[in-house]
């Protein structure tokens, strides 16, 4: 089948149409490039025809290349993958180029037939950079409809022109957060940033295009940069305001990105190095850059861990297959509280009738406001309509009476993190529901198991642990219990797919997985307190290993009562294994204190009144003064890497996990740990598991035994693997 | 090896740096040329004698670009045998100027005219451009930020407190206050004249000798947007630095060197050429030395130039009478004065470029020649001269009164 075709109509008007029958959505695969080339040669070179335009037979133009083209590009076996990639590239440049400039002849710029671009929804990634290479571009005016450029969130950048025509187009300033945040836009934000030129009703849209090219004047033909005399809007980096705009982008695409991201930095090199050449040698320059990029190993990983295994998981790599799909209805939620309110909201904002209940008038009616906030909030930003709102709050019954809970296809328990609490309101609910409906209950540490003893099926209980803020948070930690059978975890996964969240399923043991990493990571950084280490340099560490919180800003947003609590539980579940040490007395002066935290202002930073963090508490220092000598950042960012890392391997040790691609794209998405090396398990292949040994054992004998390299790590070392060529399909049991 | 003599330095007054500075409508060529004829006629100096003029000038674009060594050289009508060489390593470029002509002398022989010139109401400062400033290839790797920006980083790391630094200006104010008012640089400072004789400039006019803590309390930190908010250098600072919680924004206007219009130079020989042309040496130069350091607090050079040139002089810090430390901002001062312990009645007792101004390319030459000047005004007989340089660097020289 072809991905490209090509009509030409009476009025010798081209259309080159990208359909892919066999997809939902268009993306420029290896095979679909080649065909689009052939199309352009013809309708660029055919005298006949007037004009060319370039639209998809989908509701969407394109979702973006097809990203395992370009993994596949590197991983053929040649001789030199580089060459390659950058063969691969510069053809698409060539190509581009031909549609850009459409049989014009560059010395006169003259003879160039109009090339339309017609987009009838969303456009990212290549298929923005295609409409960017045309002369005309029109959006319609569809719901549906976004345009950007969202590469750097998966590491790249765009690197078939859009890069360098963005830059030419609008300038480095305004150009710098479509491509360094790599928003979507609406079309009538499309249009405010030059990106569209015309937004039209859905069904003018190939009328609209035509009209123009019938139209159109031939100075409209000629891209600003072919034209005698381009200046760069806004300077180049040379001109006095463009020097400022360079200087203040590089520091603060440093300082946002701690240095971490090869992509943000090569962009920028992209800008800068290309604003200085002919446009023809700034699209070589791309290339060359695009090229490295794409080499980099942390490159792949992101690539392999927030794109192809995050929508593997969505698709629901790890559901039981046998189970029918389970198609949630009608939801009851327990507990009105942060949590439930928020499960709620995304359910009802999915479609899913909703039940939400509470012991009290009083929580309900909270709940409710606190869901009605969060949609007054997105319509402030023009993200919901009033319609949609009430539609929403519509499907949500808020109540005291359990007995509306009759007929839920699946509920929720999201009541007081106490197991006797629970315990009540699981059986109080099922006295309402189906036979055979699956009870699940919100947990961040309560063990499963134990919970399942109040629930007449313990095959239909499970763990369905959410992360705070739930309207926020893209993951969802599905906690299978000893006796979990397989109808519950496909219907917790088919709720998480309807809730568009991404789940990880994972085996039953103290702390899940996500909490299991968090808290160590935490105490590290509580511990290194009371070790002298300046509180700064704890915090800058995290930040530059590129952690989005300190782990004292985290705690403190977490609660200290909540880690004194725990670190009581763990050391009566660990006795003699327990390394509480510095941490605990750390913890302590705090909690005595009654510095509990961001909720009581004060913390191990200290707060305005109104709550917002000012700096680290003075006092930190005087109780445990900084050691003259500080160490190395090198091993504090060691430390804190480390300690999650390690988690990770002994929780698929321990069988808590069963798949390294749930423990990459978990942690990336649960607490934010190391996107720009894969999460950190991919961060330990990135070190490789030699080098990461031998960072364990100089930490243990620094630090204690929580650094001693876990067996699993030192046998890939003795097998000369990684985990991903050790668990080539992700699954690691 | 032959040893290298200062037989003259001289001087023009620091014209404030703005379009309504005095020396603003000179040409940065007859700046150069109007020190240039005022050395040869003091020393009745044969042109041709002369091996090189070598000219310390940091922005080389537009009337400052195209070697304005070679160009003042002719503008001055000196024998055109006589070469020119523009240098730059920024604001160290006229005291580099004088150490590459001294040990030139040293090496070959002969005599040589040393300085340096910035028209900085004319040419902006940054307006050449600066790779490491906006090539990301640079930027990223290096930690790039402003001057001002590492200047806080100083005060930050050594606990130079606002007050601390104000106190510093206000004292730089005070005794470069006191030097003119007894005529301290006498010797050196030649008024800047018209092509009919008329005086355009005969005094600094940048000082502000009534500066006090009060007014200076006034002021706003400088750098403190830039690096907190927009584009958010602190945050890059802490990426080289993260021992630090936050910069602390200390500098302004009135704590930081002066932007100003000047130009200085040095007459430089062996003994020979002395003798030659009956001049008599002021001053032996015995050592000197450059470094680079890290790039992003950028100004700490002073103290690695400092130890290097007293090792290479073979000398200890305890030898040296006085010190000329350039004020760039009030923190290198400061942190020069903490590192080695020495005196501040030592160190910059006529003020410096905080009350006085800062010629980017003439500094390095002035401050030279008023540590000479003040060495024989006080019959001591050694003296340091040093600055810290952008991008992390630092140079520095001795001379022994003869």
């Amino acid at each position: 089948m072809k991905e490209f075709s090509l009509s030409v109509d009476s009025d010798k008007v081209a259309t080159i149409l990208w359909d892919i029958k066999s997809k939902s959505m268009n993306v420029l695969t290896q095979k679909g490039s080649q065909e689009f080339y052939d199309l352009i040669d013809k309708a660029v070179d055919d005298k006949e025809i007037k004009g060319i335009i370039v639209t998809s037979g989908k509701k969407d133009f394109a979702g973006g290349m097809d990203l395992s083209t370009l993994s596949n590009l590197r991983s053929t076996k040649v001789d030199n993958p580089s060459q390659e990639v950058f063969k691969f590239i510069m053809t698409m440049h060539n190509k581009l180029r031909k549609l850009e400039q459409a049989g014009m002849d560059p010395k006169t710029t003259k003879g160039g037939k109009p090339v339309a671009w017609a987009c009838p929804g969303l456009s990212a990634g290549i298929g923005t950079e295609i409409g960017l290479a045309c002369h005309k571009r029109f959006l319609a005016d569809s719901p549906r409809a976004k345009v950007g450029l969202p590469e750097i969130l998966v590491g790249l950048f765009p690197g078939a022109g859009g890069t360098t025509r963005l830059v030419r187009m609008l300038g480095a300033m305004a150009a710098s957060p479509l491509l360094l945040e790599g928003k979507m836009l609406n079309p009538k934000a499309a249009r405010a940033a030059g990106l569209v030129d015309e937004i039209v009703e859905p069904e003018k849209l190939l009328e609209s295009a035509k009209k123009w090219i019938l139209e159109a004047d031939e100075d409209e033909l000629v891209k600003a940069w072919d034209k005698k005399g381009y200046k760069m809007p806004g300077g180049n980096p040379y001109h006095p305001s463009g020097f400022m705009t360079f200087v203040g982008a590089s520091a603060m695409v440093n300082s946002r990105t701690q240095g971490v991201y090869p992509a943000a930095k090569a962009l920028l090199s992209v800008a800068y190095e290309g604003s200085l050449v002919p446009f023809d040698t700034a699209l070589k320059i791309e290339a060359r850059w695009f090229t490295h990029i794409l080499g980099q190993e942390n490159t792949s990983n992101m690539i392999r861990s927030l794109f192809l295994n995050k929508t593997a998981l969505d698709k629901g790599a790890t559901r039981p297959s046998q189970v029918p799909n389970q198609n949630i209805k009608k939801l009851g939620v327990l507990g009105a509280g942060m949590m439930g309110s928020g499960i709620a909201y995304v359910s009802a904002s999915s479609g899913i009738d909703v039940v939400l209940i509470d012991q009290n008038q009083e929580s309900v009616s909270k709940g409710m406001e606190s869901i009605t906030n969060i949609l007054d909030q997105g319509i402030k930003r023009g993200k919901i309509s009033n319609e949609k709102k009430e539609s929403i709050l519509g499907r949500i019954t808020a109540t005291e009476d359990y007995s509306l809970l009759r007929g839920s296809n699946l509920v929720v328990e999201a009541v007081f993190e106490d197991t006797q609490v629970k315990e009540l309101a699981t059986k109080k609910a099922q006295k309402y529901l189906d036979e055979g409906t699956v009870f699940a209950t919100n947990t961040s540490t309560l063990p499963i198991g134990k919970l399942a003893e109040a629930s007449i099926s313990k095959a239909e209980f499970i763990g369905i642990h959410f992360f705070s803020p739930v309207h926020k948070m893209a993951l969802v930690e599905i906690i299978k219990g000893k006796d979990t059978g397989e109808k519950a975890v496909a219907t917790a996964l088919d709720f998480v797919k309807q809730i568009r969240k991404t789940p990880i399923v994972v085996n039953d043991a103290r702390f899940f997985y996500a909490n299991r990493c968090i808290i160590p990571y935490i105490n590290e950084g509580v511990r290194m307190i009371g070790e002298g280490v300046e509180p700064a340099l704890i915090e800058n560490a995290a930040r530059q290993l590129g952690m989005p919180v300190g782990p004292l800003q985290l705690i403190d947003e977490t609660s200290i009562d909540l880690g004194v609590r725990i670190a009581r539980e763990t050391k009566e579940a660990l006795g003699n294994m327990y390394e509480g040490g510095a941490t605990d007395e750390v913890l302590k002066i705090l909690y005595d204190a009654g510095r509990l935290g961001k909720k009581s202002n004060a913390g191990f930073y200290s707060y305005n009144e109104k709550g917002k963090r000012l700096s680290i508490w003075e006092g930190l220092r005087d109780h445990w003064e900084p050691s003259k000598v500080q160490p190395d950042v090198s091993e504090v960012k060691n430390r804190l890497a480390m300690i999650q890392a390690l988690e990770a391997v002994r929780a698929i040790e321990d069988g808590v996990l069963t798949d390294i691609r749930e423990g990459d794209v978990g942690a990336i998405l649960g607490w934010g740990c190391m996107p720009w090396a894969g999460g950190p398990l991919s961060w330990l292949d990135l070190i490789g598991a030699k080098e990461a040994v031998s960072i364990c054992k100089s930490l243990e004998s620094n630090h204690g035994s929580r650094f001693s390299p876990p067996d699993l790590l030192t046998d890939l070392i003795n097998k000369n693997e990684t985990f991903y060529t050790r668990f080539p399909d992700g699954k690691a049991n | 090896m032959a040893e290298a003599f200062i037989y003259d330095s001289i001087r023009t007054p620091r014209g404030k740096g703005r379009k309504d500075g005095s020396l603003h409508e000179v040409t940065s060529v007859a700046l150069s040329s109007c020190v240039l004829k005022e050395i040869e006629k003091r020393n009745d100096l044969d042109t041709k004698e002369v091996c090189d003029v070598i000219w310390g000038n940091v922005t080389q674009v537009g009337e400052q670009g195209g070697c304005l060594a070679r160009s003042a050289v002719l503008h001055a009508k000196w024998d055109e045998r006589t070469p020119g060489l523009s240098v730059n390593r920024f604001c160290a470029s006229g005291l580099e100027a004088v150490n590459l002509a001294a040990n030139q002398a040293k090496g070959t022989g002969g005599a040589y005219v040393a300085g340096g010139v910035e028209m900085m109401s004319r040419i902006p400062m940054g307006s050449d451009g600066a790779a490491i400033a906006v090539d990301p290839t640079l930027t990223f790797e290096s930690y790039f930020v402003p001057q001002g920006i590492s200047a806080d980083i100083i005060a930050t790391k050594y606990n130079f407190s606002r007050n601390d630094v104000d106190l510093y200006a206000v004292e730089s104010q005070k005794r470069a206050k006191n030097a003119w008012k007894n005529g301290y640089f006498s010797k050196s400072v030649v008024p800047v004249k018209d092509l009919n004789g008329l005086d355009i400039l005969s005094h600094d006019e940048f000082m502000r000798p009534d500066t006090d803590m009060q007014s200076l309390g006034s002021l706003k930190a400088s750098f403190a947007e830039m690096g907190e908010v927009m584009p958010g250098f602190d945050n890059v600072a802490k990426l080289k630095y993260p021992e630090l919680e936050k910069i602390n924004h200390v500098h302004h206007a009135g704590n930081s060197s002066g932007i100003v219009d000047g130009a200085a130079a040095i007459l430089v020989g062996t003994k020979e050429f002395g003798e030659k042309n009956s001049l008599r040496p002021r001053a032996k130069i015995l050592a000197s030395e450059k470094v680079g350091t890290d790039p992003t607090i950028m100004l700490t050079g002073p103290v690695p130039a400092t130890k290097k040139v007293l090792a290479s002089a073979g000398m200890n810090i305890g030898d040296i009478d006085l010190f000329e430390v350039n004020e760039a901002f009030a923190s290198v001062v400061l942190m020069f004065l903490e590192e080695f312990n020495v005196s501040h009645s030592k160190v910059n007792v006529n003020g410096g470029a905080i009350a006085m101004g800062h010629p980017l390319g003439a500094t390095g030459t002035m401050i030279l020649g008023t540590a000479l000047e003040e060495l024989e005004r006080t019959g001591k007989s050694t003296a340091l001269a040093t600055l810290c340089v952008a991008s992390g660097m630092g140079a520095s020289t001795i001379i022994e009164l003869v």
